[in-house]
C-alpha cells in the first residue's frame, strides 16, 4: 500500500461484541484447467452491528467470491471468516440459520407465484403458521408486492423480482443480510425503493447489512465502505473519511459555449489531471496529489473557462485509489482510433431519422409514436429502465425487427426496405458482446473482419489497428471467454469498428462493467464522435447520460423527454435545484408521466 | 439464536414439506415433466404395443400349384387354416415372383407336379421362396411353414396307417408365454424404460435446472441441510415415477391384455427398488453435470440407452457376446426387466425375484449413498 488512501479502520470498531462479520486474511484461488486464478489475496474487513457495510470494486475484484464464502458456500484456501462469532466455513449450517443471502440472480423460482416463493422461504426458515400471516402482510406492504401475490415470479419486472428476492431473505428477520450486487440491471426507481427497504430494516429491526455494489452512489450511501481491487482490500472507512482526504484536489470547470464533452476531452489529456468527467454544463476534474491547477496552461484553447473548487465525493476517492493502481497504459489512446475518412465528408444533417415509429407485439405496444433525429457526429442516448422500449427501437434501426408503422431512415436508407444496405454502414455492439468465447482475441477479429467483407492487406491493417488501439495485443492469443469484462467490452467494440462504420449502435455497452472501465470506454466513444462517427447508445446508467450530446428518456415505449442532458434536467422541472442528478431527473420524469397517466 | 434452536426439530419437517410442495408445484407448471411422466409412457406403450411386433401373423404368401390334385388341396387347406398365413393362389411361378417383388407376399410356396408322388420319400417336394429382406420375418415364416408341413405329413401318415418315417419328431411346448406373443414380453420390459426416464433423466434435469437458474445457490444458503434437499427431490419424483408406473401397468393389463400372473406386491416392491436406483443415478449425475444439456445427455447415454439395448427388454442377453453380457450386470434395468417379465408372465418366482431384487437393493444403496456423500452445501 503505497498510496495515501485511508487505512482500513479496523481499530475504529470499538468492541468485539459489536462485530457481526470478521474476515481475516482470506485467500482463495480458482482453477481453470492448469491455470490458478487468484480471486482473493489476503482480504480482511469487519462489519458492525446495525451498520450498512458496502463492498465496492471493479468487476472481477472478488466481491461475489467473498459473499459466497461468508454465506458458507465456498471454502477459503486460508484465513478465517467469523459471522456472529461462528466460523462460516466449519459451522456453515448455523451461520446460514442467522443470515439472509440474496445472490446476484435473486434465486427465485420463476414458475412459482410471489406467494409460493414466500411460503417456501417461510418453510425453509421455520416461520410458524401464526407468525406467517403478519409477516407476509408486513413484507408485502414494505415491498409493494401486495397486488401481485398470485403472479408468477417469472412474470415480474426486474425491479419487482429484486424486491421479492429481498422479501424472501427477510421472511425471518436475519441478523446479517448479505446482498450481492442487488441492483444490477434494475431501474433507478426500484433501486431507490430497495435502499429504502434496507434502511428501514436497519432502523427498525437492527439488521446488519453487507452489500456489494458496482454503483458509487450506493457505496456513498453506506455507513462503512470496503474498497476491493483484484482480491485485495484497499481500504475500509466511512464514505466521508474517503472524500475528506480528497479535499483540495477536486475542481469544477465551466466554459460557456463549449460542449461539456469537449471540455472533458481537453482536460483529461492534461498533465497533472488524474480524471475528468462530464457533469451538467461543464466538467469535473481530479488533480494528482500535490498538483495545483494553472488556469493559463489548463485552458489554452478554452475561452472564458472558469475553475472553482468542488466539494469532494466518495466517487473521487474511489477513482483516485484505483487510478493510482491501474497503470496509465490503460489510458485512452492519443491517436484517433477511427480512420480520418469520415472527417472530410460534408457535415450532412440527420443521419438517423425516426418518425412516428411504433412496434406492436400482439396487443402490446413495445414502442409507440417515437420520433427523433440524430445528426452526424452526435452521441445520442436512449435512456430508460428495462422494458422501456430501448432495445426494440434499436433492433428496428438495425433492421433486425420490422416496425409496425412509421418511417425509419438510417444513413439515408429506409431501414424497413434495404436493411442490408444500411447494415454495411453501421457497427453494432450488443449487450452480451456477441464474442466467440472459445476463439482467441485474434480469431474473433479475423472472423468479424471476414463477416464484414474485409480481405487482404486492408484486413491485416484493421486487425493490427484494433490490437494496437485497444491494447489487446498482450491478450491476442487468449480465449476471449477468459478476458476480464472490461477487455471483452474493448474487443467487442473493436469488432464493431473493424469496417469503419459511419454509425455505431451500442446496446447497453457498459452493463456490469466497473466505473474505471466505463470511463475509458466513454473516452473512446468521445474520440470517435469527434471524428464524425454518429453514436447511438442505450443505457440504464443515468450518470452515463451526461456523456451524450442529446438523449431521449423512454418509458413504456414512449419518449418522455428529448434534448441535451441539461435540457432534460430542466424539463424534469426543478429550477431551484441545479445540482439535480440525471437519476433524480429521470425519476421525476417517470413520476410526472405516471401522474399524468393516472389523471387522464 | 434461541428462535432457531427452538424450531430446529420441527423445522426439519417444515423445510422438507416446503421443498416437496415447491417441487410438486413446479412439476404441475412445467409441461415437460408432465410429458415425460405421463405422455411418454402412453406414447411408448402404444408404439411398442401396437407398432412393434416380433411375431409373424397373417403373413401374405403365394401358393403356386403346378398340378392340382386331392393331395395338394389337402396341404393347401392346412395352410389356409393356419392363422399365421394369408395365402393367395397364383397360376404361375412368374406371377408369384412379381407379387414378391412388389412386396405383396412375403413367401412363395410351390407344389411341383410330382408333389403327390414324391411326398413320402423324404426328398424336397415343396419349394419355398422367402423374401430375405426382412430376415426376422423370413426366419419366422420359414419356421411356421416347416411346422405346417410336418403336421400335415403326420396326419397323412396316420390316415394311411403308415409309420411316420421322419426319425425325429419335434414336440414343442412353450411355457409362460404360451402364445409366444411378443407384446406380452415387450410391454412389461417397457415399464423399466419409462421408470428410467422419470427416475434418472427427469431428476438429473431438474437438479441441473436449479443450478442453471441460480435457485440452488439461494437454497444452499438457507438452513436446509443436504438430506432435506435430496429428499425434497426424491419424494416428488418417486411419487411421479410410481404414477407413471401405475399408468403403464394399467395400460398393460387392460389395453394390451398382458396377463399378471404374479402379485401386485411383488410388482410394487420391485419397482420401488428400481425407482430408488434410478433416482439415485439421477442425483449422482446432477453432482457432476450442472447444466441441463449435459445432465440430459449423460442420463440418456448412461441410463436410457443401456436400459433399451442391454436390459434384455428388446434383445436377449444370453445371445450377446460374453463381454457385452458382462456389461449388462452393471445395468440396473437388466434386473428390473427380469423381475417384470417374471411377475407378469410367470408369477412370484422367488428364485428369480430375490436375487434380482437384491441386486437392485445394492445398486439403490450405492447410488443414493454416493449422492448423499458427494453432495455438499458448497458451490465448488
Amino acid at each position: 500500500m503505497t498510496t495515501n488512501a485511508p487505512r482500513p479502520a479496523l481499530d475504529s470498531v470499538s468492541s468485539l461484541d459489536d462485530v457481526v462479520l470478521d474476515v481475516q486474511d482470506v485467500h482463495k484461488r480458482f482453477h481453470a484447467g492448469k491455470r490458478a486464478i487468484p480471486a482473493l489475496r489476503g482480504a480482511r474487513l469487519r462489519a458492525r452491528r446495525g451498520h450498512v457495510t458496502g463492498l465496492i470494486g471493479p468487476d472481477g475484484a472478488g466481491k461475489t467470491t467473498l459473499m459466497r464464502m461468508i454465506a458458507g458456500l465456498l471454502v477459503p484456501d486460508s484465513g478465517t471468516i467469523q459471522v456472529l462469532g461462528r466460523d462460516a466455513t466449519r459451522d456453515s449450517l448455523a451461520v446460514q440459520a442467522v443470515i439472509g443471502y440474496m445472490p446476484q440472480r435473486f434465486g427465485l423460482y420463476e414458475d412459482l407465484t410471489v406467494m409460493e416463493n414466500f411460503e417456501l422461504h417461510a418453510d425453509l426458515r421455520g416461520v410458524s403458521r401464526s407468525e406467517r400471516a403478519q409477516r407476509f402482510h408486513d413484507l408485502m406492504h414494505l415491498t409493494g408486492l401486495g397486488p401481485f401475490t398470485t403472479r408468477l415470479a417469472g412474470r415480474l419486472s426486474g425491479g419487482m423480482k429484486q424486491k421479492l428476492g429481498l422479501a424472501c431473505t427477510l421472511v425471518r428477520t436475519p441478523e446479517l443480510l448479505l446482498l450481492d450486487e442487488p441492483t444490477v440491471g434494475v431501474d433507478p426507481q426500484s433501486r431507490r425503493e430497495l435502499w429504502a427497504i434496507v434502511d428501514r430494516m436497519v432502523r427498525e429491526s437492527a439488521v446488519s447489512v453487507f452489500v456489494s455494489t458496482l454503483y458509487l452512489d450506493e457505496a456513498a450511501h453506506c455507513d462503512q465502505v470496503v474498497i476491493i481491487h483484484e482480491g485485495e482490500v484497499l481500504g475500509q472507512d466511512a464514505p466521508h473519511v474517503y472524500s475528506d482526504a480528497m479535499r483540495g484536489r477536486v475542481w469544477s470547470v465551466q466554459a460557456p459555449g463549449v460542449k461539456p464533452r469537449a471540455i472533458q476531452a481537453r482536460l483529461a489529456r492534461q498533465e497533472g489531471v488524474l480524471d475528468a468527467v462530464v457533469l451538467g454544463d461543464g466538467a469535473r476534474l481530479i488533480g494528482r496529489p500535490g498538483w495545483t491547477p494553472e488556469p493559463r496552461t489548463l485552458f489554452e484553447h478554452l475561452e472564458r473557462a472558469t475553475l472553482t473548487p468542488a466539494e469532494p465525493r466518495f466517487e473521487d476517492a474511489f477513482i483516485d485509489l484505483l487510478r493510482t493502481r491501474v497503470q496509465p497504459s490503460e489510458e485512452s489512446p492519443d491517436q484517433p482510433p477511427g480512420s480520418p475518412a469520415h472527417r472530410d465528408q460534408p457535415a450532412a444533417k440527420a443521419v438517423i431519422n425516426v418518425e412516428n415509429v411504433e412496434r406492436k407485439f400482439g396487443d402490446f405496444y413495445a414502442v409507440k409514436g417515437v420520433t427523433f433525429q440524430v445528426d452526424r457526429g452526435e452521441v445520442f442516448g436512449l435512456l430508460g429502465a428495462n422494458g422501456a422500449g430501448k432495445s426494440t427501437t434499436f433492433r428496428m434501426l438495425c433492421g433486425l425487427l420490422p416496425a409496425t408503422a412509421g418511417r425509419l431512415r438510417v444513413a439515408g436508407v429506409d431501414a424497413r426496405k434495404a436493411a442490408a444496405a444500411a447494415r454495411a454502414r453501421l457497427g453494432y455492439m450488443s449487450q452480451k458482446f456477441s464474442l466467440y468465447g472459445y476463439l482467441s482475441v485474434r480469431q474473433n477479429l479475423n472472423f468479424f473482419s471476414s463477416a464484414y467483407g474485409l480481405a487482404g492487406a486492408k484486413r491485416a491493417t484493421r486487425i493490427a489497428w484494433a490490437l494496437d488501439q485497444f491494447q489487446l495485443a498482450p491478450h491476442a492469443d487468449a480465449p476471449s471467454a477468459d478476458l476480464a469484462l472490461g477487455y471483452k467490452q474493448r474487443l467487442a467494440l473493436a469488432c464493431a469498428l473493424l469496417h469503419e462504420p459511419e454509425i455505431l449502435f451500442l446496446d447497453e455497452p457498459t452493463s456490469g462493467v466497473d466505473p474505471i472501465a466505463r470511463r475509458e470506454f466513454w473516452q473512446r466513444i468521445n474520440t470517435l464522435a469527434e471524428q464524425g462517427v454518429t453514436v447511438l447508445v442505450t443505457t440504464h446508467f443515468m450518470e452515463e447520460a451526461e456523456y451524450c450530446d442529446r438523449l431521449a428518456v423512454m418509458a413504456a415505449g414512449e419518449i418522455l423527454a428529448l434534448g441535451s442532458p441539461a435540457e432534460v434536467k430542466r424539463m424534469a422541472g426543478a429550477p431551484g435545484s441545479p445540482d439535480l442528478t440525471m437519476e433524480d431527473a429521470f425519476i421525476r420524469l417517470i413520476e410526472h408521466s405516471q401522474a399524468a397517466g393516472a389523471s387522464a | 439464536m434461541s428462535q432457531w434452536r427452538a424450531t430446529r426439530g420441527g423445522g426439519r419437517l417444515m423445510r422438507l414439506r416446503g421443498l416437496v410442495r415447491k417441487e410438486f408445484l413446479q412439476i404441475v407448471r412445467d409441461p415437460s415433466s408432465i410429458a415425460i411422466a405421463f405422455l411418454m409412457p402412453v406414447v411408448l406403450l402404444l408404439l411398442f404395443g401396437y407398432g412393434v411386433s416380433l411375431d409373424a401373423e397373417h403373413v401374405a404368401i403365394a401358393i403356386v400349384v403346378d398340378q392340382p390334385s386331392a393331395i395338394t388341396a389337402s396341404f393347401t387347406g392346412e395352410l389356409m387354416r393356419s392363422r399365421y398365413f394369408e395365402p393367395s393362389f397364383m397360376p404361375t411361378m412368374a406371377d408369384a415372383e412379381r407379387a414378391m417383388r412388389a412386396r405383396r407376399v412375403s413367401a412363395i410356396v410351390r407344389l411341383r407336379s410330382d408333389f403327390a408322388r414324391e411326398r413320402m420319400t423324404g426328398s424336397a417336394p415343396i419349394q419355398v421362396v422367402l423374401n430375405g429382406v426382412d430376415a426376422n420375418t423370413a426366419r419366422l415364416v420359414g419356421g411356421y411353414l416347416e411346422g405346417v408341413w410336418i403336421t400335415w405329413l403326420q396326419e397323412q401318415a396316420y390316415e394311411a396307417g403308415e409309420p411316420f418315417d421322419i426319425s425325429v419328431a419335434m414336440e414343442e411346448r412353450v411355457w409362460f408365454n404360451s402364445e409366444i406373443k411378443s407384446r406380452d414380453f415387450l410391454v412389461p420390459g417397457l415399464i423399466a424404460i419409462i421408470m428410467t426416464l422419470i427416475g434418472a433423466l427427469l431428476t438429473a434435469m431438474v437438479m441441473a435446472r436449479e443450478w442453471e437458474r441460480g435457485t440452488m445457490e439461494a437454497l444452499l444458503a438457507t438452513p436446509a441441510a443436504i438430506p432435506e434437499i435430496l429428499l425434497g427431490k426424491l419424494i416428488p419424483y418417486f411419487v411421479l415415477g410410481t404414477g407413471g408406473m401405475a399408468l403403464s401397468v394399467a395400460m398393460a393389463l387392460w389395453l394390451f391384455g398382458v396377463p399378471l400372473r404374479g402379485s401386485f406386491t411383488a410388482l410394487f416392491a420391485g419397482s420401488t427398488l428400481f425407482l430408488l436406483t434410478a433416482l439415485g443415478i439421477g442425483l449422482t449425475i446432477s453432482i457432476l453435470a450442472k447444466n441441463q444439456f449435459v445432465a440430459g445427455q449423460t442420463a440418456i447415454i448412461t441410463t436410457f440407452l443401456p436400459a433399451f439395448i442391454l436390459s434384455g427388454f428388446l434383445f436377449d442377453i444370453s445371445s450377446m457376446p460374453p463381454i457385452i453380457r458382462g456389461i449388462t450386470y452393471f445395468i440396473p434395468a437388466r434386473y428390473f426387466v427380469a423381475i417384470l417379465q417374471t411377475v407378469f408372465l410367470a408369477g412370484d418366482v422367488p428364485s428369480i425375484l430375490l436375487p434380482n431384487g437384491l441386486a437392485l437393493l445394492l445398486m439403490a444403496t450405492f447410488f443414493l449413498g454416493v449422492s448423499r456423500l458427494r453432495s455438499r452445501k458448497r458451490l465448488e
